[in-house]
């Protein structure tokens, strides 16, 4: 360690797109100097929530060497199956309990994930392949392929509800909604987990080597079918903060976003290997993301280029460690 | 193990399974509705549809005998028929002399095709001189594929081809739909690559043991190069193929066909980790998931529950695949299940 800063602090994924982050807002206020402003922050953070939870979630999976494309089908599908749920039996239902049926709808199918991939050894990339079309299949074929825009009325309150609300001096209106709580929750309950309990000490082990986990007396099943069935239930969340922030439950919604929060992932310097991942670098990669979604057009490239911005920066971020790593390696060997 | 009796080595191989379970869902559709599933007209018909997400599949088939994945094919697909689609549409009109619009169709054919090299040689070079896992940079060179497809496009579709064009995707000769022809070519020759050729052999030796293959000398980065651009070879023929066959390119056609081609290539008994396959399964899987979904089409099934009965049945083959029934029960008795 040289100082407070740690040795590595200039080649570790955060930095970098810590940097690009900064880099990126130098130039959008270059060229419009209102984006700056409270206004902006907010819209960016209101649309980080729900991929901000996504993340999280695609983190812990790829902490433990798995990798889980079928979240964003559990996302939709505790949305949806618990809005109707809601709807049918008791319209009034107060909104934390239409999350909380929301999330545990998306730990149970997180569960069907776990059951295949820690009894049954299944590779995880096919496994939640599979289950992505099965949970979208059944949900569509059995439970409905209609928009819901008449949510519960609770549901439309919490959408309602703000931290803080205003008007800048420059006339623009600004809202910082109570759903970023839920962010905030959960990054705290996965940041204790993770660095604070046995749990998440077994979850790092496994995805270093499954092997030696196995032979420090980690059980390793187990530990795979909770980080399941967490990710499934993190999912459900996020679905049902998706579905009233939109004021709509749309069965065709987040489906096909999977790629990228794992790229929001990837970019904040988790590991597909497994046993790397910090919610800080996760959290950045995000927010890099949604910037790039959302604010491209102020620094002047037109949105039609967002993709390949997106692709880029993967190939950038994910590169240069790689690159660095495969020339330790060969200077070592 | 099997070596002593080859009779038994065929039965036993997933293969075979899969040829089991495509003919008992062929002989289950054509009982249920055997004047429409049998008819002349549902088998073209579905001669015709296979053909451009079974080539993506063959493509995906190739990378994973590496022990890798090509999640960038539909975006090579996508930005070669659209780079063919734009030569067409601003050299060449309807109103051209045949000879003329042939050498335009055959300038854009190989437009596109070497789109597919320069695609593959990019995926290439990034997994093997950078060290990127094969996941992340093929979805990064996918995403940027797909934009610049985007870019180009401004996001709308490019039509109006001379109708030579129409000729690869929606022709027969002597009865057989040419895009079947076209499978069916590349399918052999990928089997002949990869059984009868020394590359073949090191790609499947690479996929097994990528250490004991470098010990073996064999040159992995220029292998892996080739892996990648025969993977965009086929992605920009099915580009091609799907481009004639809707008379039209776009930036975001065939999107959910990536899933569908990786899910193809698993069901074929493609070891997702490398070191085992054959083409033939490739060939027996499209047919099951073919007749399945025309035969959902024809029981009035929705497009939703088809892609319900895809899932279940890629999960169903990989259990019966892996045979790993003691490590339920014996907590101790399993192999570490690592995606990388």
């Amino acid at each position: 360690m040289t100082g407070f800063l740690g040795k590595d602090f200039w080649m570790r994924n955060e930095t970098l797109v810590a940097l690009v982050i900064v880099l990126f807002c130098v130039f959008a206020a270059i060229s419009d100097p209102n984006f700056l402003s409270v206004t902006t922050l907010s819209d960016l953070s209101r649309a980080s929530i729900v991929i901000g939870i996504l993340a999280i979630a695609a983190m812990i999976v790829l902490i433990s060497g798995g990798i889980d494309v079928s979240f964003t089908a559990i996302a939709v599908f505790g949305m949806y199956a618990s809005t109707k749920l809601a709807l049918a039996i008791w319209p009034d239902m107060p909104w934390p309990l239409i999350f909380v049926m929301s999330a545990g709808i998306g730990a149970l199918l997180g569960s069907v994930n776990g059951v295949f991939i820690a009894f049954f050894g299944l590779p995880t990339l096919i496994v939640t392949l599979g289950t992505l079309s099965i949970f979208r299949g059944f949900l569509l074929t059995f439970i409905g392929s209609q928009r819901i825009s008449d949510l519960p009325p609770a549901m439309r309150d919490f959408s309602r509800g703000v931290l803080a609300r205003g008007t800048t001096e420059a006339g623009y209106f600004y809202s910082i909604p109570w759903a970023i709580l839920a962010l905030v929750g959960v990054v705290v309950l996965t940041w204790f987990i993770l660095s604070k309990t046995m749990l998440g000490r077994a979850i790092f082990a496994i995805g270093g080597s499954v092997e030696s986990a196995r032979r420090v007396g980690i059980n390793v099943k187990w530990t795979q079918f909770f980080v399941y069935v967490y990710v499934g239930a993190l999912a459900g969340l996020a679905g049902a903060i998706h579905g009233s922030m939109g004021r709509m439950a749309d069965p065709f919604s987040l489906v096909g976003t999977e790629l990228s929060v794992i790229a929001a992932v990837v970019l904040g310097g988790a590991r597909l290997i497994g046993g790397y991942g910090t919610i800080t670098g996760t959290l950045l990669g995000v927010g890099l993301i949604v910037l790039v979604q959302n604010s491209l057009i102020v620094i002047g490239v037109p949105t039609t280029w967002q993709s390949v911005v997106v692709g880029l920066l993967i190939l950038l971020g994910t590169g240069l460690p790689a690159w660095r790593a495969k020339h330790a390696a060969s200077g070592n060997a | 193990m099997n070596r002593a009796n080859p009779t038994i080595a065929v039965v036993q191989s997933p293969e075979f399974r899969l040829f089991v379970i495509a003919a008992l869902v062929f002989a289950f559709m054509s009982i249920l509705s055997p004047d429409r599933f049998l008819s002349v007209q549902n088998l073209t018909s579905m001669a015709f549809q296979f053909p451009e997400f079974a080539i993506l599949a063959l493509a995906v088939t190739i990378t994973m005998m590496t022990g890798g994945i090509d999640l960038s094919i539909v975006g090579i697909a996508n930005l070669s028929a659209v780079i063919a689609a734009i030569i067409l549409t601003t050299f060449s009109d309807p109103a051209m002399p045949v000879g003329e619009s042939l050498v335009w169709l055959a300038l854009a054919i190989g437009a596109s095709l070497s789109v597919g090299v320069v695609a593959g040689l990019l995926n290439g070079s990034l997994v093997a001189f950078y060290g990127l896992p094969p996941i992340l940079a093929t979805l990064g060179t996918g995403l940027i594929f797909t934009g610049l497809a985007i870019a180009l496009t401004g996001g709308s579709a490019v039509m109006g081809f001379p109708s030579s064009v129409a000729w690869l995707g929606n022709q027969q000769v002597l009865g057989i739909p040419v895009p079947l022809i076209v499978f069916v070519v590349l399918a052999v020759l990928l089997h002949f690559i990869l059984t009868r050729t020394a590359f073949g052999i090191r790609v499947t030796m690479f996929g097994a043991n990528p250490l004991a293959a470098l010990y073996a000398a064999i040159d992995v980065d220029r292998m892996l190069l080739k892996v990648y651009v025969i993977s965009g070879l086929f992605a920009s023929t099915a580009g091609l193929i799907i481009m004639s066959r809707a008379n039209s390119a776009k930036a975001d056609y065939g999107s959910s066909y990536l899933l569908l081609a990786v899910l193809i290539a698993v069901l074929g008994g493609i070891n997702p980790y490398g070191g085992r396959g054959r083409v033939i399964g490739i060939v027996f899987a499209v047919l099951a998931m073919q007749f399945l979904s025309s035969g959902l089409n024809m029981l009035q099934f929705s497009n939703f529950a088809r892609e319900l009965i895809w899932g279940v049945l890629l999960i169903f083959v990989m259990i019966i695949n892996t045979k790993n029934w003691a490590g339920i029960f014996v907590p101790m008795a399993r192999k570490p299940g690592k995606t990388s």
